[in-house]
């Protein structure tokens, strides 16, 4: 009946379907972490065949990427604080955390003007304010409008290290802690801000996301259509065995205009 | 020791296959063609000779032995001669031991080639290993470049000019303009000799053979045999013949005839250049007047002063390269060794047409052969007498 | 100045000059490949010999090629009007000489401008646009570069338009100067993973005739993409591309970094070599500012493995491989390839390695004269040229001393 209802929906329009994910391509920058760790393998796309001598009727390319290029998804096991989670890799994900309720934190105006934006617990009280409390098991997603960004302006790199906007420690642990989220996602490159490695603890996003089981997404684009709440996220990543992570297709169903 | 004598060998049945300047036959057509001449001047059957010396650069994938069967032969003395210009005195030496001794009674000298657009450059890349590393990168394929190497260093050396050595090319031209077999029909004055067009100074146009495809050929046996067939023959009175005969020289100033030079004259029993005719290799004019040095006509440094006071027509004091040489009737690949021993056949038994020499009693004719790197390797020469 | 295509007329295909050689005269290829003159010498009598022989001429024994004294004296010379080949024939007249050496031998000689006979000469060995070793004599110290004969066996940059793979490179900078200091009509550099900072992007942008251009030599795309626009247009290609990753077999991530640096340095050649090695060969003899020459800048630790260099070593192994089949189809064209063997370059990879390591602008330079004089392998560094004559003479050896850590 519920089912009817939401395919019904979805033919009137009464229920769009909105991407929110970045296209696969192979100059899509990727995590850059000191060279002297191990580096993710950027995204391939090499031609098998395309109605050629190598294949006369079909078109097919062989694909590589690492687990954590483009629009993907983190499994709690990515992190050393996930490590003992069950269920912690992508394989083994409970398929129901697959489809849940997301809510949107608009950060776009403040990230315009500070490349380090930070979220903080006092905005998301803030948020909670104006649009309710924020549901456990939902999707919490920071909209910075850094997916309109390209190549180095997205990367965003510095001597430094990454300048990009996300959550500071406190926001993270209240979130998970004090709201019981499934997940946070961002439009930037990871869901810790470019400059989180300094936080305490480092990776506030990454820790306590992943050490209490929860998921992270992250160059995920088209955050302004929708809207601060009521949106269902489709985020199914790939079933990698083991895999700490993976790119994927996230869908957001939300409500016609 | 001394040589023995060259007593009793005699040379007959000088025959020409009339040269084209392209063909579409193979080398070995043209053999075929010199073999049934030999059979129809000598009324000897082709079968019926008993030896066969061959020469030729475009027999591949044949060498003599495989045309025995192509051309029904059965001799008991072979030979095969890629060596050029020189292949001509190099088989006559060999034929006439053979005969000599009994091994064979009737040698069938050849020489053949055809010629084809490309064959000349197809040749070019198989001539030779050391030509192959050190001459033809340096775009000295052909062998103008390394004649005109050799030609300045001994014009320098002897104060030969173009115009000197141009008399020797200009006189031949006359000579062939009476032989109808010549490929080149047109006089040719100094003038227009100096003025031709430069190939590689100092060799310019005119002093290049124009490769063509023929053959040559001739009989070698006793003369007892010659004598019982009825035929018109010559007797070979003295033959040398030398390969690489200076190579501690830095360059080509002399050929390998001055080390044996002095062995032809004895053998033939006159003094230097006593001949009533004379056939140079005349592939590049220059060469031909090195040979009249070497032979012993005149010095080196007086060969300007030699050129220009002879008469080289066929009517002159002189007579040399009487039916144009290669220069003015063509090069037919290895024929070129072996054209001025048939004409001196020819000029011997006073069947040269309108050429003959009158009087022609004894004669010269000079082989040369393979440029290879920087110089001729063999060099050869043959006195002929009328009988 | 480099002078624009006419587009009515067809581009000239590439001729090549005799290449057949005997199996011994390929030893001079190396020899002229290497910018050494060495010759043919008797391993008994000790007389040098010329053309190649496969045994002294004078007393039989064996021949070797040693180096030899260069001077020679000029016996003769002409001018080919009207050579028989026709490479030769589409660039005479062409100036042949026949010398007589210093140490004995003669040989015919490509001839440098206004010598006559009884001039002295120097010679070099030279390789040619077939690839193959000839002698060329020039009085010494003449300059050479407006000769078109010297010309046609070598690389000048001049007026010519010039690809360097890997901005990031630490030769990249450096080099970039040096070609614009020889004047080469255009320079354009490509910028792996243009999304990073290029710290050098305006010391790169401050040189004349400087481009940057995107180029990922790990992709198909970037690569293809590239040769769309500027395939047609490059003479002299310099791949710089790189990963050093220093690691044995059980450094963390080996696996990994293994396969990136094969990824950039073995599959990013192939890839380059696939679209910008046919339009270059096709272009050799493209007027006389045609594509000349592809560069490899590759390291010493592809020949020379050691163990702590297990995957950036066999990745370069593997480079030197591919630059083969480069070579071969590029030879097609008359286009040489020069590879460049380096040592440990100065930069944060090599950082902990023992000095004497390569700078940036010793590597520039020693590209850049390798164009010059026509040259086919370079070393650059003394600890490079160090271990490739280690090897040579004793493989074994080397092999124990790099497992023992010593460079």
């Amino acid at each position: 009946m519920v089912l009817e209802t939401l395919t019904a929906a979805l033919a009137t329009g009464a229920v769009r379907v909105v991407d929110l994910t970045q296209t696969l391509t192979e100059d899509f920058p990727t995590i850059v972490l000191p060279p002297e760790f191990g580096a993710s393998a950027p995204v391939r796309i090499e031609r098998i065949s395309r109605y050629d001598a190598a294949g006369p009727a079909w078109y097919w390319n062989n694909l590589s990427f690492g687990e954590h290029t483009g629009t993907h998804f983190d499994a709690p096991a990515h992190w050393f604080t996930g490590r003992d989670i069950p269920r912690g890799t992508v394989d083994t994900l409970p398929p129901e955390h697959m489809v849940a309720p997301a809510v949107v934190i608009d950060c776009s105006a403040a990230s315009a003007t500070d490349d380090d934006h930070l979220l903080t617990r006092v905005a998301l009280e803030a948020w909670e304010a104006e649009h309710g409390r924020i549901p456990a098991g939902a999707w919490v997603l920071m909209r910075s409008d850094w997916s309109q960004r390209r190549g180095a302006a997205y990367a965003n790199l510095r001597a430094d290290g990454a300048h990009t906007p996300g959550p500071d420690a406190e926001a993270m642990r209240w979130l998970v802690h004090d709201r019981g989220i499934l997940g946070f996602g961002t439009e930037t490159i990871g869901t810790d801000a470019g400059q989180g490695g300094d936080f305490t603890p480092p990776y506030p996003a990454h820790h306590y996301l992943h050490g209490a089981g929860r998921y992270g997404l992250q160059c995920l684009t088209n955050l302004h259509l929708v809207p601060p709440t009521g949106a269902v996220l489709l985020a199914a990543p790939l079933k990698v065995h083991e895999g700490s992570g993976s790119p994927l297709r996230v869908l957001a169903l939300v409500p016609g205009a | 020791m001394a040589r023995q004598g060259y007593d009793g060998v005699v040379l007959a049945a000088p025959v020409t296959v009339p040269y084209a300047r392209f063909s579409t036959r193979p080398a070995q057509w043209w053999v075929g063609k010199a073999l049934a001449a030999l059979a129809e001047a000598s009324g000897i059957a082709h079968r019926d000779f008993d030896g066969f010396s061959l020469a030729s650069f475009s027999m591949a994938p044949d060498s003599a032995i495989g045309l025995t069967q192509h051309f029904g032969l059965s001799p008991r003395f072979l030979d095969f001669l890629p060596l050029g210009g020189v292949a001509g005195v190099a088989s006559i030496r060999r034929a006439a031991r053979i005969v000599q001794a009994g091994d064979a009674d009737v040698v069938a000298c050849i020489a053949a080639d055809t010629n084809a657009p490309q064959s000349f450059r197809q040749s070019l890349e198989n001539f030779s290993r050391f030509s192959q590393d050190a001459v033809y990168p340096y775009g000295a394929g052909g062998p103008n470049v390394s004649f005109a190497l050799i030609a300045q260093a001994y014009m320098a050396e002897t104060g030969l000019t173009r115009a000197d050595i141009g008399q020797l090319a200009v006189a031949q031209r006359a000579n062939a303009l009476k032989n109808p077999n010549a490929l080149m029909k047109k006089p040719l004055s100094l003038d227009e000799y100096l003025n031709s067009r430069p190939i590689a100074p100092p060799i310019h146009l005119f002093d290049c053979v124009m490769p063509c495809a023929g053959a040559e050929g001739f009989l070698v046996m006793r003369e007892e045999t010659a004598k019982a067939q009825g035929l018109p023959f010559v007797r070979l009175t003295a033959a040398i013949e030398r390969h690489n005969g200076y190579p501690d020289d830095p360059v080509m100033l002399r050929g390998g005839w001055q080390r044996d030079v002095a062995d032809l004259w004895a053998m033939a029993g006159v003094a230097p250049g006593t001949v009533d005719l004379v056939q140079t290799y005349d592939d590049y004019p220059v060469i031909s007047a090195m040979q009249l040095a070497d032979l012993g006509f005149c010095t080196a440094k007086g060969l300007p002063e030699f050129l220009n006071s002879h008469d080289f027509t066929t009517t002159g004091d002189l007579p040399h390269n009487t039916s144009g040489g290669q220069l003015s009737a063509g090069q037919a690949g290895c024929a070129g060794g072996h054209i001025g021993l048939v004409e001196n056949i020819r000029q011997l038994t006073g069947t040269a047409g309108a050429r003959q020499v009158k009087g022609a009693r004894r004669a010269l004719a000079m082989g040369f052969g393979m440029i290879n790197f920087d110089r001729g390797l063999g060099s050869g020469a043959v006195v002929l007498e009328a009988a | 100045m480099r002078i624009k295509k006419n587009p009515v007329l067809r581009t000239r295909r590439p001729l090549l000059p005799p290449g057949a050689r005997s199996r011994a005269a390929h030893l001079l290829a190396a020899a002229a490949g290497q910018g050494r003159f060495d010759l043919p010498c008797c391993t008994g009598c000790g007389r040098f010999a010329w053309p190649m022989p496969e045994l002294c001429a004078a007393c039989l024994s064996e021949v070797a090629l040693k180096p030899a004294p260069t001077g020679a004296t000029v016996i003769s010379a002409t001018t080919a009007e009207v050579p028989a080949d026709s490479y030769f024939r589409e660039r005479a007249p062409w100036r042949v000489g026949l010398v007589q050496m210093d140490c004995g031998p003669q040989a015919v000689v490509h001839l440098g401008p206004d010598c006559a006979p009884g001039d002295k000469v120097a010679l070099s060995l030279m390789l040619d646009r077939a690839g193959q070793a000839v002698l060329f004599a020039a009085k010494k110290g003449q300059a050479m570069t407006a000769d078109p004969q010297w010309h046609e066996m070598t690389a000048n940059p001049r007026d010519r338009r010039v690809l360097i793979t890997d901005a990031r490179h630490v030769a990249a900078l450096p080099l970039a100067c040096a070609l614009a200091k020889a004047g080469a009509a255009a320079i354009l550099v490509g910028v792996p993973e243009d999304w990073k900072p290029l710290p050098t992007r305006e010391a790169f942008a401050a040189i004349p005739g400087v481009s940057l251009l995107p180029l990922d030599v790990i992709s198909d795309r970037s690569v293809e993409d590239l040769a769309r626009d500027i395939g047609g247009k490059v003479e002299i290609l310099i791949n710089t591309a790189d990963l050093p990753r220093p690691g044995g077999l059980g450094a963390p991530a080996a696996a990994a970094e293994a396969r990136q640096a094969m990824e950039v340095v073995a599959f990013g050649l192939m890839r380059l070599a696939r679209v910008f090695g046919p339009a270059m060969a096709g272009r050799g003899a493209d007027g006389d500012k045609g594509a000349v020459a592809w560069v490899n800048v590759a390291s010493v630790f592809g020949r020379v493995h050691a163990p702590g260099l297990a995957g950036y070593g066999a990745a370069h192994a593997a480079a030197l491989a591919y630059g083969q089949a480069l070579r071969a189809d590029l030879a097609q064209g008359g286009v040489r390839l020069m590879t460049v063997l380096s040592g440990p370059t100065e930069d944060d990879w090599f950082q902990t390695f023992p000095q004497p390591k390569v700078g940036g602008s010793a590597l520039a330079n020693a590209i850049v004269s390798g164009l010059m004089k026509g040259l086919e392998e370079v070393v650059v560094g003394d600890l490079a040229r160090d271990l490739l004559d280690r090897l040579a003479e004793n493989p074994k050896a080397v092999e124990r001393e790099l497992a023992q850590g010593r460079f």
